[in-house]
């Protein structure tokens, strides 16, 4: 077997629900079949309850093509209809580079330097987790 | 002129999505054994992932040459993709962005070529497409300047 690092990712991405946000690690070199099954996870999780954000953290992805790209932009399409917001934390930056000379402009897609970036500008739109170590502020 | 240094080169089969994370995987540990830095690492892979699935899904599977390369004791590396698929009647319409006859993005073989230094791609109706890609270790060789 490969290292951690590089072991390809077959099956299953877990989804985890952290109050109205899902939180995706991707990690290593996904299998198409496995960035498919986790647009349909996403969307069958975030249909059925009140979630208000996805993130999705690529701090451990060591490239983004264009049908990663197309997954990417079909969540954030997808959760837009169900009035949430997607946003994708932590890309490496020969990744972001890579995709811009691509031609990928990832319509839609919010970023953030880290997962806790992310979910910190998801809550200060009012949108979830009581954040701690901060004073919960109200809203009018 | 350019030469293959011979040594370590390999052919891979892209017949399945598993085939797919073989071939980037078989290009990144090339591309840092070469000395890439990470930037040109990350686009030389991403070309080849673009350029393996075009292979798979268009063409049908094909193969991938993968062999390091030297010009003017610059090294670099070089791809060959290749299938036996259909062919593409309309090589320009091809490889223009947004240009899709699936349900892709149509980003792939026109990103692909901004992604490397040299690209080259021959494609016969009924017989097959190869896309031969080398990218260089710092920047595309220049001729050595007269003394
Ligand atoms: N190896 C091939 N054999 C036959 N046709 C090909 C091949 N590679 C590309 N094509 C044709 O060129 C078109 C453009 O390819 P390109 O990779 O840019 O887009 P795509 O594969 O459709 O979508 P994606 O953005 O997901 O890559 C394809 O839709 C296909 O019609
Ligand atoms: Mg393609």
């Amino acid at each position: 077997m490969t290292a951690a690092s590089t072991f390809p990712y077959e099956g299953h991405v877990p989804v985890l629900r952290l109050g109205g946000v899902l939180l995706v690690t991707l990690q290593g070199d996904l299998y198409d079949s496995t960035a498919e099954q986790l647009r349909q996870d996403i969307g069958e999780t975030a249909s059925d309850s009140a979630v208000t954000g996805v993130v999705i953290d690529l701090s451990g992805v060591e490239i983004v093509d264009s049908f990663m790209g197309r997954v990417l932009s079909d969540v954030a399409a997808m959760t837009r209809l169900l009035a949430a917001q997607t946003v994708v934390a932590g890309m490496r930056p020969a990744v972001a580079i890579t995709l811009v000379e691509l031609g990928l402009t990832l319509p839609g897609l919010r970023t953030a330097l880290s997962t806790e970036d992310a979910m910190r500008q998801l809550g200060d739109e009012g949108s979830v987790l009581p954040r701690a170590g901060r004073p919960h502020r109200e809203r009018p | 002129m350019t030469h293959s240094t011979g040594s370590v080169s390999a052919c891979l089969p892209i017949h399945s999505d598993l085939d797919l994370v073989r071939v980037r995987q078989h290009v990144r540990q090339m591309t840092a054994h070469l000395g890439f830095g990470l930037v040109e690492q990350t686009k030389l892979v991403t070309a080849a992932s673009e350029l393996a699935r075009n292979a798979l899904v268009h063409g049908g599977g094909g193969q991938m040459e993968c062999a390091p390369v030297t010009t003017g004791g610059i090294r670099g590396l070089r791809l060959v993709f290749s299938d036996q698929g259909p062919g593409i009647a309309d090589l320009e319409q091809a490889l223009s962005d947004g240009y899709t006859s699936g349900e892709g993005l149509g980003m792939g073989l026109g990103g692909a070529r901004r992604l490397v230094h040299e690209f080259s791609i021959d494609s016969r109706r009924g017989v097959g497409t190869t896309v031969a890609v080398t990218s260089w270790i710092s920047g595309p060789p220049r001729p050595r300047e007269a003394h």
